[in-house]
């Protein structure tokens, strides 16, 4: 019990943000009216990305210096948390977009430079999935994964905010955080932004505690 | 002169109370209380989901168990 705080706090910061999110108050801003709500729950899916692919690839350098299973198994693994976090970012924010831009697919230069980050990373596990050596696919997708996270990197943060997008805190627009009322939303947005990021990284050791039993059962195998 | 002071003085006033403008909000559901059943629903999604979540986490520590007695 001792050990897992961390899954509990993650689960408490989730309780509050979904009770914090409806029943606090929010600016009155035209247009996103009451949907600015959802700034609780689709950004902290990219927070939780970034910062799943970010392990990864700390994991992928690891295993470059001293190739391990170990380590290409959390590599990997957490990559796998990311992408589910960074589907869910999409498709939140398609839902999002509906409703205040007009369209689910705008052609916003943050919401395509996204995709194409989502894209450049299923490359990896296409990658993965066409080496049947084991030690050349951990190596290959190890640097892969290293240049995928260099990728991802000015395609959400540098690109949209030297063109114009429409999402805040990019190019002409001001961030939610220059508009009234803000210290309010963020005593829910960091918590929520916490939560989701325990929870993602449980998700991911979950995974793989699960993949090194199944490579402890397969050595067992192996041995009888 | 006198004009253009007013005129200034016209179209500040008339930007102040534009900004002051009610914007729509879900005022209604909120003194209804309609907005705790969807707190509730969202609630109890979250805490099945994350006791799925607990679940699964003892059944991999218990697997985990069985392999280190093994060894």
């Amino acid at each position: 019990m001792a050990k897992n705080w961390w899954k509990i706090a993650a689960v408490l910061l989730l309780i509050y943000t979904v009770i914090a999110g409806f029943l606090m108050a929010v600016p009155r801003l035209v247009i996103v009216n009451e949907s600015i709500r959802a700034l609780y729950f689709h950004v902290p899916m990219w927070f939780g990305m970034v910062v799943m692919f970010l392990i990864s690839t700390i994991y992928a350098i690891k295993y470059l210096r001293t190739p391990s299973i170990k380590s290409d198994i959390l590599s990997v693994e957490f990559a796998n948390t990311g992408l589910v976090f960074g589907l869910l970012g999409i498709f939140t924010g398609m839902v999002w977009a509906n409703y205040t831009w007009g369209s689910p697919w705008h052609g916003d230069p943050k919401q395509n430079a996204a995709a194409i980050a989502l894209l450049v990373y299923l490359a990896y596990f296409v990658l993965r999935g066409s080496v049947d050596n084991q030690e050349q696919r951990s190596r290959l997708s190890a640097v892969y994964n290293i240049f995928a996270f260099a990728a991802m990197i000015p395609l959400i943060f540098i690109i949209p905010r030297m063109t114009s997008s429409m999402h805040p805190g990019n190019g002409g627009n001001p961030g939610f955080n220059t508009y009234d009322l803000d210290s309010r939303m963020r005593m829910v947005f960091y918590p929520a932004v916490i939560g989701w990021i325990l929870l993602g990284v449980w998700i991911a050791t979950l995974r793989v505690r699960m993949r090194n039993a199944e490579e402890q059962i397969l050595e067992i195998e192996d041995y009888a | 002169m006198r004009k253009y002071l007013l005129l200034i003085f016209l179209t500040l006033s008339s930007l102040a109370s534009s900004a002051q403008q009610e914007v729509e909000m879900a005022d209604t559901m909120r003194s209804e209380g309609k907005i705790y059943v969807v707190v509730a629903i969202l609630l109890l999604i979250l805490i099945g989901l994350v006791g799925y979540l607990v679940q699964l986490d003892r059944k991999v520590s218990k697997l985990e168990k069985r392999l280190s007695e093994r060894k």
